[in-house]
């Protein structure tokens, strides 16, 4: 139609914007449907241990309240549900699946044992207090090694505290390692963090006993997926199942999945007929909402002495936490397979060991396993560089994948269904486009140089962004008796600003302005079946399925003007809203009802792709590390809003920042959770952000979809460790520091200097070089 | 529960509520009055997402209790927009592209509101210094910081002071 491509590409103000600053938004928690009732979740107190009984007779008595659920209430009409695999499962996990609500045993602080319902939340929280649980202690199993170790076992039934070893092999490993010039092994760590969604959790479940027809409201990522689910769980008929999306107070990755309260809270709506709404506390969220990010690796690098990488082995521990959780094998997958990320590493064997510990389940959290194969490769990149006498910029320029060896596949994991390729790129470009933003030539004098008492480091590093998770997504477009368009998507919002950007793309196919967009989404009222807002694929998928229907619409419309206004459906033209047939036109509205639903297929991901650059300063005084500059620039096949894409991009990178320097879930050695609030769990503040360029290109478009456009939104997150510690390195170089863990917190920069400082003091000792 | 009744100007308009002593302020907006705009991202003083002005100032109103407002004047983010149009500061957060899914952004504008008030002039480190009393998780803050500097002139303007500015 006319005008394309008008909207796509412009940076058009959000739609949701106008309703979101006058206080209009509507999150779960201003839902009041009739009759509501209120839900609070008692929790486990204790790491491990054996739950004896649970005594809530106190709690039943305290007026107000309505009731009080336990296994005993839930499992009365059969087993008590396990929470589903959604994602990447494997048979090795069934067995360490989390009930529900807690049955014979507690496996993490924050595991609830127990529900109560009342008139008024407070009470509710007030007869949390009336509760006698019994807990017989079991020994805490508080990190990967005592998991390793299985001398107290989480999961007596299943015999060992690892859950599987995923294999990622590509070429052979050993028989490189064995003929190259250089070898190097080193031990890396990141700390347990999360993703922390402004807006705590939340749902409110309506249940109509005359009609068993149930709503869940707050849903969002895979309402389809959940509802099918829940549906099961609950031994209700799909059809008699609906979630439904209200506004989203920040996923990234953690909300929307199947926690144990998507179920306790319907459960409480059927048994008690009544509407019942659930909100989380911050203390709940810390402990109850999916951790993420606990890696702990032992890798090594072989390299000829010319810096050509020849291959990466060793092996991961993922700190899973108590249960294996919707898509808790997720990041340990990605972590194991993309290793590689942007460059050419021919052989490659990584053993993940998935591990339970006594602490909160683990799931994926913004760029899950890319974040950590950055830090661990990057580092690794600029050990080797250093011990080679390679600069590091020469370094990566010889690593990076050229434009003609893609597509390329990654490694495969052993056993596992598992295949994907790096699509398309110019990744030599964009890396050499972020040196020039940031202007490494000019400030490389930097590198390592004392100025007014602290060190100055600059880095580089390159990453890939997994995006468009398949398999398919459905969109249907309704003609509206105003003259605009009904456009309904399966995909999710999570506060990302989707409904702009799908009602650009809507826009463009129809050549209507945006106004005449009414853009629907999430809610499983609204088409056949959708596939959410995960893997950077809502504008992917949901995206290509606007175009797949639009295309349809269009044929439709073509057909039946061609029957009332005369002609073949091919001499219909369709211009601003207005359908010009041979003998006369009709507006778009003498259409009202004309409606299609269409599904886009894709099997394939795509890959955006792009470079970090950092400068740091280090007081040795502190460990405090400043930021001082930050470039990023990543190529997303095609941007749709770039005003939005920028404000991820941003926000991504502070994220990350916070990764990198702040966010850290601690634990004591019994198992208890030491960061229970925000004064202790630490996130990036106004005063905390650097000066950050953010640069997006729509430089080679995706071949995979007929949008061309690649996932974004996670790529500002996915270098910033790597880029970070090694500035951090590149500036204490005289100091010889290698900083292999997260946080780099000052306690933790200002122990490494020490150290250094002792060393340097002994001359004996001896370093790693070549083999 | 004891129970009181409280009076209080909200957004203009004088109400009558009845709380529960214990209640919040953040509470009794949201549950009692059904100002939901205040939202309760920490509920302990933390996050910022739920500041509300009393009597001018920026308060957390998780960490107030609603018999303690009584008599006072309160502006939720829902008063700050005038005759169905937004603010300047409030058009500057579209414009801007401050927030993402806006869940912290009725208590910035509100602190920010509070801040442009008193000093028109604010420079980008005192915008910053004072934001930093509120979490935001997606935007990474820089955008705000921008609109909050686009949004100034509106209250230094010569007729200006805060109720020009809404």
């Amino acid at each position: 139609m006319s005008r394309p491509n008008a909207w796509i590409g412009s940076p058009v103000p959000r739609v949701e914007d106008e309703r979101l600053v006058t206080g209009r938004g509507r999150f779960v928690g201003d839902l009041v449907p009739e009759r509501l009732l209120h839900a609070v979740m008692l929790r486990s107190p204790q790491a491990h241990g054996s739950l004896r009984s649970i005594d809530a007779g106190a709690a039943r008595d305290l007026p107000g309240v309505v009731a009080v659920f336990t296994a005993a209430d839930v499992g009365a009409a059969g087993a008590v549900p396990l929470i589903p695999q959604r994602q990447h499962a494997l048979p090795e996990g069934e067995a360490y699946r989390q009930p529900v609500i807690a049955v014979d045993k507690v496996r993490y602080v924050g595991e609830p044992v127990a529900v109560v319902i009342a008139e008024d939340p407070a009470i509710a929280e007030d007869a949390l207090e009336l509760i006698e649980v019994d807990i017989d202690p079991l020994p805490p199993v508080a990190d990967h090694v005592a998991a390793d170790s299985d001398a107290a076992l989480l999961f007596e039934a299943a015999g060992s505290n690892r859950i599987a070893v995923l294999r990622a092999r590509a070429g052979d490993a050993d028989a490189a390692f064995a003929a190259a010039d250089y070898t190097r092994r080193a031990q890396f760590g990141i700390q347990r963090h999360t993703a922390l969604p402004m807006e705590p959790r939340g749902l409110c479940a309506t249940f109509d006993p005359a009609s068993g027809r149930l709503v869940l409201y707050g849903a969002t990522k895979v309402p389809y997926y959940n509802r099918r689910a829940l549906a099961g769980m609950l031994g209700l008929d799909i059809a008699a199942v609906d979630l439904i999306e209200v506004d989203v107070g920040g996923g990234f990755g953690a909300r929307g999945e199947i926690y144990p309260e998507d179920f306790l809270v319907p459960f409480a709506a059927m048994r008690l007929g009544a509407a019942v709404r659930w909100i989380e506390d911050r203390r709940e969220h810390l402990s109850a909402c999916n951790h993420a990010r606990e890696f702990h690796a032992d890798l090594e690098i072989a390299c000829r002495r010319d810096g050509t990488v020849l291959a990466l082995r060793g092996r991961v521990d993922a700190d899973l936490g108590a249960y294996a959780r919707t898509n808790g094998f997720t990041p340990p997958r990605n972590v194991v397979q993309f290793m590689p990320g942007p460059y050419r590493i021919d052989h490659v064997a990584i053993d993940g060991h998935l591990l339970v510990t006594n602490k909160t389940p683990a799931g994926t959290y913004r760029g899950p396993g890319r974040f950590e194969t950055s830090f661990f490769c990057e580092r690794l990149f600029d050990m080797a560089a250093h011990d080679l006498g390679i600069d590091p910029v020469a370094f990566r320029r010889r690593n990076l994948l050229r434009k003609d060896e893609l597509p390329r596949p990654f490694p495969g994991i052993v056993g596992v269904d598992a295949a994907t390729e790096l699509d398309n790129g110019d990744y030599a470009f964009v890396f050499q486009r972020c040196l020039d933003d940031f202007g490494w030539t000019e400030k490389a004098a930097l590198q390592g140089r004392l100025i007014d008492g602290r060190y100055h480091g600059i880095a580089v590093a390159s990453f890939i962004e997994g995006g468009g998770g398949a398999p398919r997504e459905n969109a249907r477009i309704t003609v509206e008796a105003d003259g605009g368009v009904a456009v309904d998507v399966g995909s999710s919002a999570i506060g990302q600003g989707l409904a702009t950007v799908l009602s650009q793309i809507a826009a463009d196919a129809l050549g209507l302005p945006m106004s005449a967009v009414t853009l629907r989404h999430g809610s499983t009222t609204l088409v056949t079946e959708g596939f959410g807002s995960n893997h950077s694929r809502s504008t992917v998928m949901g995206g290509s399925a606007i175009l797949v229907a639009a295309e349809a619409l269009l044929a439709e419309l073509r057909t039946v003007a061609a029957a009332e206004l005369g002609g073949a459906a091919t001499d219909v033209r369709i211009a601003d809203g207005v359908v010009h047939g041979a003998a006369g036109q009709r507006p778009l509205s003498a259409f009202a009802g004309l409606s299609v639903e269409r599904t886009y297929h894709n099997t394939k991901y795509t890959y955006s792709y792009g470079t970090h650059a950092a400068h740091v300063a280090v007081d040795p005084r502190t460990g405090h590390v400043e930021v001082i500059d930050y470039v990023t620039v990543e190529d997303v096949g095609r941007v749709i809003n770039p005003a939005t894409l920028h404000g991820q991009v941003i926000g991504a990178v502070v994220q990350g920042l916070g990764s990198v320097f702040l966010e850290h879930l601690v634990y004591d050695e019994t198992g208890q959770l030491l960061t229970g609030s925000l004064a202790d769990y630490l996130v990036p503040t106004a005063t905390d952000v650097p000066r950050i360029r953010g640069v997006s290109l729509g430089l080679e478009r995706c071949p995979n979809n007929p949008l061309g456009a690649k996932g974004a939104g996670e790529g500002g997150l996915i270098a910033t460790g790597g880029v970070i510690a090694n500035a951090v390195a590149a500036a204490l170089r005289s100091f010889g520091v290698e900083p292999n863990h997260l946080p780099l917190s000052p306690p933790r920069v200002w122990r490494l200097i020490q150290e250094a400082r002792r060393r340097q003091a002994t001359p004996h000792e001896t370093g790693q070089g070549a083999a | 529960m004891t129970t009181a009744r409280i009076t209080l100007t909200i957004n203009g308009t004088a109400t009558t509520l009845d709380v529960p002593v214990r209640m919040t302020l953040a509470d009794a907006l949201r549950e009692k009055a059904r100002l939901t705009g205040t939202h309760v991202a920490c509920e302990h003083g933390v996050c910022g997402a739920c500041t509300v002005l009393v009597d001018g100032l920026a308060v957390r109103s998780c960490l107030m209790l609603a018999v303690q407002a009584d008599g006072a004047a309160v502006t939720t983010v829902e008063g700050l927009a005038r005759d169905g149009a937004l603010s300047p500061l409030q058009a500057a957060f579209r414009d801007h592209h401050a927030l993402q899914c806006g869940f912290c952004t009725p208590g910035i504008l509100t602190t920010m509101h509070a801040l442009l008030t008193a000093e028109p002039d604010a420079d980008e480190a005192r915008i910053r210094d004072v934001l930093s009393g509120n979490l935001c998780r997606c935007t990474g803050y820089l955008p705000i910081v921008e609109a909050v500097l686009a949004a100034r002139d509106a209250y230094r303007a010569p007729d200006g002071g805060p109720e020009a500015a809404r």
